[in-house]
């Protein structure tokens, strides 16, 4: 949960001149004289209003902006991602077909850019309908949403139910092309949408599994999240997928990411990231040393482990490199680290490794404190993190 | 027998005072059309926006460890980052390493001086850095040994010309970053003792300095007596930002999770909340009831949650978005003097003038 809320709808300004790009595009579409032609589509036996085929789509397109159709399909498939146009069937797949299959513009309400940012409240009370109107209908990612969120927001989930079923009455009064429109219109823009779950990552807020070692004694929470683990909890492996910075901060996350970047061929990014980062933090004295290091492994014409680096940048760090400083790879190490955040860390994201990962990731369970106040369990002591380190150095020195 | 004053130094210093005054001017005018130019970014307040989401339940929290040991006043504390062991610092010139867990005392260093003002735990959790009324800060290697003197190891890195009030490794054991009375922050090389960077730009003693968790790692934040919270490139000693809201000193500041924003608080007992990408105040957390100043403040792990240690002797939760108080602990007795969360979430420690640091969960 950040405090980039204060731009509107919860994006970043940068995304929401995005967003107004796009909404022109949408605009103009839907201009009287120059925009699409719309017709009622068939959905079963139900007519949709104001509906247009995919097909329509890329041919205005095509004309309007003079591009060719792959270039429509790409932009159209954009609209369709932020939730701009929505498809009438299927609609969990968000995708652009170049047929009859029936799309709808989403009303103004619903946009990305205009929207609150998506509350928990709101989830609960979506998925609440949908559970009264049918159930079994929740997807699995759905009904485990739903599961915490009851737990979580348990004091306000009459409130919840209330609303549900005020807005499911609601809407049975409506004709029923106007119903289907507008539930099509809400699980578009859930899909999009869903809330953050930085919340149930806090332990004051939310408790831990299977317990907080501080009030129930045990240290099993602190065994199981320990830097290295065979099998890590399943909450630490979904905060990887949080952003970049995450995955790198913990070290197992880390360890994941260069073993999928060695399968891609390009582990020597995060190599040489990790040794800037040293330089960066190390000891002066060693500063010119390990400047050499990196050059000799990384920089250098026909370098092992070279980096792909801009030629502007290469530049500017070779003559720095003269006069080797503290800072002297900032630049280098930047260009290494977004280059991975937006192209590599992303494609981990949806790699079997990840999935894989997640997939037998432990869910701990929950551990109630003890009901017998008086029996007092054992606080065992662990080893301090000193003697770790001066156990190992000696190991090293027998060797 | 006085001698009549000099007609030139007479007009030069008329000329002095005025261009001084003018300058006044210049100074408050700019001032002014800075403030214009901020609330033009400023679109909605905060808790506006946090109308929508939804309240926070009833929130029950005890002490759950109760550290006793120290001689005196507990000054201020730091967590190592295995979660459980923590070292404290107080009054007397004592420093205590604590596995906070199972309450034992696992490390204890005297210092020369009384009044040890800060100390920290470094990120391998193999040494420990503190200083106060002398004026530095040195580094101690946690020996295992228990018959050795830790002091026999001391190495002394920082040099400041007033006492040192805060000081923080950086992301590893190599360098470390104090603020001192003398006015000045500071990063040093911890091995050769060398000054890496000096920030200047306080105009009062610096009393509390935070890093910023960031992807670029280059920044932190500083507060002061003179009302200041500054934000600082540590590349180039630059102050790149800076907030003066508070009516009074500023006591901590510590860094929202995200790194966009830092709340800080005061002595004129408030905790206020800035957001860096807006370049403003975003939020305060007072009440009419709450009079003592703010010693010390920290984040929950979402953020969602800002604890407060103040010198009525009591800590109080604030809800961050909505500006509520969630919930008010008591327990110490005396003045909270430094407050902070453990590394994954799970609790927070106190230390305050009644000699004791406590865990709550």
């Amino acid at each position: 949960m950040t405090i980039n809320t204060l731009a509107k709808g919860g994006w970043h300004r940068d995304q929401m001149a995005c967003f107004r790009k796009m909404e022109k595009v949408i605009v103009a579409m839907q201009d009287p004289d120059m925009g699409m032609k719309m017709r009622n589509q068939r959905l079963l036996i139900t007519v949709i209003p104001h509906a247009m085929t995919g097909r329509d789509v890329i041919n205005w397109l095509m004309q309007k902006y003079n591009m060719c159709e792959e270039e429509a399909l790409h932009l159209g498939g954009m609209l369709v991602r932020y939730g701009y146009i929505y498809p009438l069937k299927e609609p969990r797949s968000l995708v652009l077909r170049a047929d009859e299959s029936p799309y709808r513009f989403q009303t103004p309400y619903f946009w990305t850019s205009t929207r609150w940012p998506a509350t928990e409240l709101d989830y609960a009370i979506y998925l609440a309908k949908k559970n009264i109107r049918k159930q079994g209908e929740l997807m699995e990612y759905e009904k485990e949403r739903y599961s915490v969120l009851h737990k979580r927001i348990n004091h306000t989930w009459d409130f919840v139910v209330m609303q549900a079923r005020e807005q499911l009455r609601a809407s049975k009064q409506r004709r029923k092309a106007d119903r289907i429109v507008l539930e099509c219109q809400e699980q578009a823009y859930w899909l999009i949408n869903r809330p953050p779950q930085y919340l149930s990552h806090d332990p004051i807020m939310q408790g831990c599994l299977p317990s907080n070692p501080w009030i129930s004694d045990d240290t099993a929470h602190w065994t199981m999240n320990t830097e290295v683990v065979p099998i890590p909890s399943r909450l630490r492996v979904e905060r990887w997928s949080f952003s970049f910075m995450e995955l790198l901060n913990d070290a197992m996350g880390r360890r994941e990411f260069m073993t999928y970047l060695e399968k891609e061929f390009s582990a020597e990014n995060l190599c040489f990231w990790q040794a800037c980062e040293d330089i960066r933090h190390g000891e002066n004295s060693r500063i010119v040393e390990k400047v050499e290091e990196v050059y000799k492994n990384f920089l250098a014409p026909g370098a092992a482990r070279w980096v792909n680096i801009d030629s502007k940048t290469m530049d500017k760090t070779l003559k720095g490199i003269q006069h080797p400083h503290r800072f002297v790879m900032d630049d280098a190490q930047m260009h290494i680290y977004f280059l991975m955040k937006k192209d590599s860390f992303p494609r981990y994201l949806k790699s079997d490794l990840y999935k894989n990962m997640l997939a037998k990731a432990i869910v701990p369970q929950e551990v109630k404190k003890s009901v017998f106040p008086f029996m007092r369990r054992q606080r065992h002591s662990s080893p301090s993190p000193a003697q770790a380190v001066a156990q190992a150095s000696e190991e090293e020195g027998r060797a | 027998m006085r001698s009549p004053p000099i007609p030139e130094m007479a007009t030069q210093e008329v000329q002095l005072s005025e261009t001084l005054a003018h300058l006044k001017t210049e100074s408050d005018t700019l001032k002014g059309k800075l403030e214009e130019e901020r609330a033009k970014l400023h679109d909605v307040e905060l808790h506006q926006v946090a109308e929508k989401v939804e309240g926070l339940g009833q929130f029950v929290m005890k002490t759950r460890r109760t550290l006793k040991g120290h001689g005196n006043k507990v000054l201020c504390m730091d967590w190592c980052k295995d979660k459980r062991r923590i070292v404290s610092s107080s009054q007397d010139g004592k420093v205590i390493v604590w596995d906070a867990f199972t309450t034992n005392k696992e490390h204890a260093v005297t210092m020369p001086c009384t009044w040890v003002m800060a100390c920290a735990y470094a990120p391998s959790g193999c040494a420990v850095a503190c200083g106060g009324l002398d004026n530095k800060c040195s580094v101690y290697p946690l020996s295992l040994d228990k018959n050795e003197n830790l002091a026999a190891k001391k190495k002394s890195v920082a040099m400041h010309t007033n006492y040192l009030s805060a000081c923080s490794f950086t992301n590893s054991d190599m360098q470390i970053l104090t603020s001192s009375g003398d006015g000045t922050c500071a990063l040093w090389d911890v091995e050769s003792g060398q000054l890496l960077q000096s920030f200047h730009g306080h105009a009062a003693d610096v009393l509390c300095l935070d890093l910023a968790p960031s992807e670029t790692g280059n920044t932190f934040v500083s507060g002061g007596c003179d009302k200041k919270a500054n934000v600082w490139d540590m590349r180039s000693g630059q102050c790149i930002q800076s907030f003066e809201t508070h009516e009074s000193d500023i006591n901590s500041v510590r860094y929202y999770p995200s790194g966009d924003a830092f709340a800080s608080g005061s002595d004129d007992a408030t905790c206020r909340l800035y957001d860096l990408r807006a370049d403003r105040e975003v939020a305060i957390y007072s009440k009419e009831s709450i009079i003592f100043g703010v010693s010390s403040v920290d984040f929950s792990l979402s953020g969602r949650l800002l604890f407060g240690g103040y010198n009525d002797y009591t800590i109080n939760v604030w809800d961050v978005l909505k500006g509520t108080r969630v919930s008010i602990l008591f327990g110490h007795e005396n003045r909270v003097s430094t407050l902070r969360v453990s590394p994954d979430g799970t609790a927070f420690c106190t230390g305050s003038w009644d000699h004791t640091l406590r865990t709550w969960a």
